[in-house]
């Protein structure tokens, strides 16, 4: 078992062990709002996106036995005086990075690259460990992107960056609302790749737009790259053919509905979900905190609830929240009251590590 | 010179120490600040240039008009106030 996670919350970072029994280990940041850390396992340097709300938003950066350190933000360039920019309803669409919202390191062979995906939708690169970021205009100024717009928040965003484990100039997005993105020349081109995606909010002619699709978060098989699989607002879609296509998991109980989904490493069959209610609600249902796992690609659903809440559970598992290991038996997950769980063995059985933190917004085993 | 006084709970994230600074309006002197400074430029100041959405800035008494261009004048012994737009309890 990996052993380390570390945890995003409402009120700062904690690096949370199991050393014959889960402890947390360091804390940082404490009482500020730490949306999302990146343990980069190409150096073990590890990053954290801070939202100061009144002071906007920052990232830091831990070296292997050195402090945290504030490295330079992901900024949109100056806006030309005369564009009058919109998002895909019409709403003004400010050039101001308001969440750092995806973090990831880039390929094996491409030391010090890193991505960035922010609210409102923009992506950003570094090819220096953070210390600079350069605005990816080609997808900026990709047509389609003018048609993104906001789901859970106020703007679009970014939230899902995966490096293709065969390539790494090949790269997939996830867009809230906008669809799934991909690269193959390491961002210089983009395509849109959302087909089979279903849109339920959206009046039924438009319901198969791929550029308005809502994937709340998009996960990829390492040993599988052509399988992955993506929780949308509407449901849970899978695809065989990297991206190219989405075949739609129908009939999911307790429900289809969530925010984030992992694959197992080995096995693109097997993949791991936290329902709610869809959607305005956004709690389990019945308020019986479970999991979900598929081990045939969809076809059935194992229910998962030893060890979690089974009454009065009010726990919202956001998108960054569930994490597994790179042996794909370890699995942890926290929640927006608070609470973080583990499992050892795919998550049969659940242990509760802690029920008083602030709430979780992202959770990485390290 | 006008004076330039940082809200207390920006120190926590950043140096800010009271400082003095000539120019004519807000964004001059800001602009002098912030070049002594450069790390507290964007706690205060988004990339745009403009005012951060929840700060508010007091120049003798009044808060500022031009949030985005910062072009409210300023006099020789101005009173410069940076200050998060507090709301609720």
């Amino acid at each position: 078992m990996a052993g380390k996670l570390l945890v995003s919350t409402r009120k700062g970072l904690f690096t949370i062990e199991d050393k014959s029994g889960w402890q947390i280990t360091d804390t940082a940041f404490l009482g500020d709002n730490v949306s999302l850390a990146l343990h980069d396992t190409r150096n073990n340097y590890q990053y954290a996106a801070l939202d100061h709300g009144h002071f906007g938003v920052k990232l830091h950066r831990r070296k292997p036995g050195e402090d945290w350190m504030e490295i330079a933000t992901p900024a949109y360039p100056p806006k030309p005086e005369d564009l009058v920019e919109a998002d895909g309803w019409g709403k003004e669409l400010p050039w101001t990075v308001m969440r750092i919202w995806a973090l990831e390191a880039g390929g094996a062979d491409q030391p010090g690259l890193l991505w960035c995906g922010t609210i409102p939708g923009a992506l950003f690169v570094s090819h220096d460990h953070g210390d600079s970021w350069e605005w990816v205009k080609s997808l900026w100024d990709h047509p389609s992107r003018k048609r993104w717009f906001g789901g859970g928040a106020d703007w679009p965003g970014i939230h899902s960056v995966c490096v293709d484990p065969r390539d790494s100039n090949t790269v997939r997005l996830g867009v809230s609302c906008g669809g799934v993105w991909r690269t193959t020349d390491c961002g210089k081109s983009w395509d849109l790749t959302a087909d089979g995606m279903r849109a339920e909010f959206m009046p039924p002619d438009q319901a198969g737009d791929p550029e308005i699709q809502d994937p709340h978060f998009l996960a990829q098989c390492r040993n599988e790259p052509d399988r992955l699989w993506v929780q949308h607002h509407n449901g849970i879609f899978r695809s065989d053919d990297a991206a190219e296509n989405w075949t739609e998991i129908e009939d999911v109980k307790p429900s289809g509905f969530g925010f984030p989904v992992v694959v197992h490493p080995k096995d693109g069959d097997t993949a791991w979900f936290v329902p709610g209610i869809k959607d305005e609600k956004r709690y389990p249902v019945d308020a019986s905190l479970v999991v979900t796992r598929t081990r045939d690609g969809g076809k059935t659903f194992d229910i998962l609830h030893e060890g979690l809440p089974q009454k009065h559970a009010y726990d919202v598992v956001l998108r960054h929240a569930l994490s597994l290991d790179e042996t794909g038996d370890c699995l942890a997950f926290g929640s927006t009251t608070g609470s973080l769980w583990a499992s050892k063995n795919q998550g049969e059985n659940w242990t509760e590590i802690c029920h008083t933190l602030p709430p979780v917004y992202a959770v990485r085993w390290c | 010179m006008a004076i330039v006084v940082f809200t207390a709970n920006l120190k926590r994230h950043v140096d800010c120490p009271q400082s003095e600074a000539p120019g004519d309006t807000v964004a001059e002197v800001l602009d002098q600040v912030f070049a002594q400074n450069e790390s507290l430029r964007g706690y205060v100041l988004d990339e745009q240039g403009g005012l951060r959405k929840h700060m508010g800035i007091i120049v003798d008494g009044t808060v500022i008009a031009d949030r985005t261009t910062l072009s409210d004048p300023v006099s020789t012994n101005s009173q410069i106030y940076v200050l998060q737009a507090l709301s609720g309890g």
